[in-house]
């Protein structure tokens, strides 16, 4: 059946219930039963929940074959947990048809790759997928489809019961013996829990692992003890220094400056950029160099931001500390600096992916954003943004937020330059729609800006701002002039992932790719 | 080798506000120069490139002047010294791809000028290109050429203008950079009244510390106030405050209107001088601000019917 992003969903994904993307505010009211994890009676006072080893705290959660199982990923490059349960879980204990429901998997997670290409494990659900275990993905190896959700549509799944976690293991900087968890206060922090938090709510077992034993209670903590079956102790969860590959910092390319700066005018030039404006960005080149240009023009119209919210950075961290920002609400951090911020400043605050974005919540913060500074792979004539599947057709990035924030924002502005190498990033039909272009407002590329023209907002703000602006198709054009067309990708029949819309329809598929010869 | 040029005619009267230099060898800096917005690209051949790689940035250099659409960006070439065995070819390959200027480094005198522009005249007919489409320009970087410099800009109808090289000519005159610009302010004096008086542009010299944001803006303040056309730049990022300060300001631009409006009234009234504001305004006036109109027109900031 062909949705509403024109994209032919098979048939045979269309049962129990699950249908196709039809617009994004289609399921607006719908009433939801919240799913609720099994839990089970704790009357009898107890010393600790802590287990000698994982392999302990697995037994006593019962994992067996076939369960699902959930990790969080603000260790991102650096995480060790997700790695050394999975190896107790299939070498010591030889569990088989693992599903792995992580917020994310990257580079950190290969060993996860070679138990997919040896079947072990059998599905992933993710909000994206990176490294060998996208190969893995793209080349068939899962038995059944990878399901890719963001960030909101993660929680989201969980309350509707679509997504049941078996056991959670939540790496955590702290715990006492008891669980109460933090992303602080440890020898290898990582800041923000916003991941781990709604899964530990959500899950049926909630195992903390932690290599800084605090003393009890442990508090404030992220991940609560109300939640938590067990805990253990290790030598190391994770290596903080590689959540980032370095410390994010501002750009010096002068293409990047260029867009950066443009989007900040874009941005001066609407209504929303008033006195307590809420406001986010990425942490790439250009996203995090808008920032700085937003400075000098919060200068000029004399206002600060209201809220920073989403991944942070140290940049914006400095920034409120130089007064620009009242409060960072906080679900992950990019770097070392962003998560002692978060540690020390009582207006940077922690906050779950759920408050974040979930679209089944009572009005996520996603809602009440202003602007949103996004970066793409692909964004295609229709506005719709691929972040997913690289221009080989293998999966390897993630939708994270992408799809939650670009639909609650109130100006949504992707940053791009028009040609990465001798692919052009403005094409005619992405690879893979991962945000529907209807959510999409801006388009700020080194060869100019273009604006959906659904937007007449904001296209009358710009021409009265004297801001040049061309159509998305000029954009479309003008790259394919430059590196050719493309050819179009192979595929295979069978579909290897199901990009899942935030509100849980199928938004699109990702078949097998084929192996590429020459004709 | 040369194709059929498709850029627009040479203006020697454009606006030149900002020159970008780039290294002409360098395929990913000069694909696409363009989109930063500056008034004229600064191809080079000369400095940037080193010796054993003149002919592999020649290479470069035709193919971007051939395929790539530069579109109203003004693309000039700085090639080789007439002191060195480059230039010549470096001449046929700009003048084969079309080239819309040459600029003449280290040039001291008129004679120099002649040299390139013969040079030229045979590669126009060598390529089949119009006789007179590419223009020229001189780079002064020696006390000599700056005590030459009305006889370099008068020297070929070609000359577009002259620009000071500061690098050279302060290595010359044994000085450093200084934060007030003491040191080569004679030298931008005596180049601005040659170029005006031979009716040519004059560009001021590169700045070269790039992280040094207010040194930079200190020396465009300068220079405009002294009355240069424009700069050489080395980074797209200086290019926003020099196009800035050498549009005129609204301010200017209702003072001229102004002024343009009310002479024509007057003129029909058959009255020469008058007062306007308070101030006395006589044809000087009307001619300086039908200049600030036209450029602030070419700068994109009018927005009046005059």
């Amino acid at each position: 059946m062909i949705n509403a992003v024109g994209r032919d969903i098979p048939d045979y994904l269309l049962v129990d219930g699950k249908e196709v993307y039809q617009g994004r505010f289609a399921k607006d009211g719908q009433v939801l039963k919240r799913d609720a994890p099994t839990c089970v009676m704790n009357e009898k006072p107890v010393a600790d929940k802590l287990c000698e080893s994982i392999r302990e705290a697995c037994e006593r959660c019962g994992a067996h074959d076939g369960m699902t199982i959930s990790f969080h990923h603000a260790f991102r490059n650096g995480d060790y947990t997700a790695s050394m349960v999975c190896r107790v879980l299939v070498e010591e204990m030889g569990i088989k048809d693992l599903r792995v429901a992580a917020t994310s998997l990257g580079d950190a997670h290969n060993l996860l790759a070679d138990y997919i290409e040896q079947g072990i494990i059998v599905q992933v659900q993710a909000s994206g997928v990176r490294g060998r275990i996208g190969d893995a993905i793209s080349h068939g190896k899962l038995k059944e489809p990878a399901i890719i959700r963001s960030h909101g549509g993660r929680p989201r799944a969980m309350m509707a019961g679509e997504l049941h976690i078996d056991i959670a293991f939540l790496a955590a900087a702290s715990s006492d013996k008891v669980g109460n968890a933090s992303g602080n206060g440890g020898k290898n922090n990582c800041g923000s829990m916003g991941y781990a938090m709604p899964d530990s709510r959500y899950a049926d077992k909630v195992v903390v692992i932690t290599d800084t034993l605090a003393p009890f209670p442990n508090v404030p903590a992220s991940v609560k003890c109300e939640d938590v079956d067990c805990v253990v102790v290790v030598d190391e969860i994770g290596d903080p220094k590689r959540i980032g590959t370095k410390e994010a910092r501002v750009t010096q390319d002068p293409r990047d400056l260029m867009m950066a700066e443009r989007a900040a005018d874009v941005i001066a030039a609407t209504p929303w950029f008033v006195d307590g404006f809420s406001y986010q960005t990425g942490a790439g080149g250009p996203s995090l160099a808008v920032t700085r240009f937003l400075e000098e023009r919060m200068d000029a119209k004399e206002i600060k931001m209201g809220v920073a919210f989403g991944g942070i950075t140290g940049n914006m961290c400095d920034l409120q500390d130089r007064g620009y920002v009242r409060k960072i609400v906080d679900t992950q951090d990019f770097d070392t600096k962003a998560i002692a911020h978060l540690h020390d400043c009582p207006d940077h605050v922690e906050m779950t992916v759920s408050d974040y974005a979930n679209p089944a919540s009572k009005g996520a913060y996603v809602n009440y954003l202003d602007y949103m500074i996004l970066a793409a792979l692909e964004v295609d004539v229709n506005f719709n943004v691929n972040v997913i599947t690289g221009s080989d057709g293998v999966v390897r990035g993630a939708p994270g937020g992408h799809p939650d924030t670009a639909a609650g924002s109130k100006c949504c502005i992707i940053v791009t330059p028009l040609v990465r190498g001798r692919m052009p990033t403005v094409c005619k039909e992405v690879t893979t729609v991962t945000t529907p272009g209807e959510c999409i407002d801006v388009v700020v590329t080194d060869y100019g800006t273009a604006v959906n023209p659904a937007r007449q907002d904001i296209i009358d703000c710009l021409d009265a701002a004297g801001i040049p602006h061309v159509s998305i198709e000029y954009l479309q054009e003008k790259a394919y002039s430059i590196v050719g067309e493309p050819d179009p990708l192979k595929w295979e029949d069978k579909v290897v992932a199901i990009v899942e819309a935030r509100d849980g329809t199928i938004l699109d598929v990702i078949r097998q790719i084929k192996p590429y010869t020459f004709e | 080798m040369a194709g059929k040029i498709t850029r627009p005619r040479p203006n020697k009267d454009r606006l030149r506000r900002t020159m970008m230099f780039m290294n002409a060898q360098r395929p990913g800096l000069i694909k696409d120069a363009y989109i930063y917005g500056c008034d004229s690209i600064m191809l080079d051949l000369e400095d940037a490139v080193a010796v054993n790689q003149k002919d592999a940035a020649r290479f470069s250099l035709y193919h971007a002047l051939t395929t790539v659409d530069y579109g109203d960006t003004e693309v000039i070439v700085r090639i080789n010294g007439t002191d060195t065995e480059y230039w010549r070819e470096d001449v046929r390959v700009c003048v084969a791809g079309g080239a819309d200027g040459i600029r003449i480094p280290k040039c001291e005198s008129a004679a120099q000028v002649k040299e390139v522009e013969a040079a030229v005249e045979e590669a126009e007919r060598e390529f089949g290109v119009e006789v007179g489409w590419t223009l020229l320009m001189a780079a002064l970087e020696s006390p000599l050429g700056i005590m030459n410099a009305y006889e370099i800009c008068t020297a070929s109808d070609r000359m577009l203008g002259c620009a000071i090289s500061g690098g050279d000519f302060r290595t010359s005159m044994r000085v450093q950079i200084e934060p007030d610009g003491i040191e080569i302010n004679t030298a931008r004096s005596m180049m601005l009244l040659a170029a005006r008086a031979a009716g040519v542009q004059c560009l001021d010299t590169m700045y070269p510390n790039l992280d040094d944001e207010e040194g930079f803006r200190r020396e465009v303040d300068l220079i405009v106030r002294m009355g240069f056309d424009g700069k050489s730049l080395i980074n797209p990022k200086q290019i926003a405050y020099v196009h800035e300060r050498l549009a005129p300001t609204q301010k200017q631009i209702a003072h001229s209107e102004k002024i343009v409006r009310s002479c024509r009234e007057q003129a029909d009234a058959g009255v020469g001088v008058y007062v306007v504001d308070g101030k006395m305004v006589d044809p000087p006036f009307f001619r300086e601000a039908e200049r600030i109109i036209e450029l602030a027109k070419k700068c994109g900031v009018y927005h009046g019917d005059l």
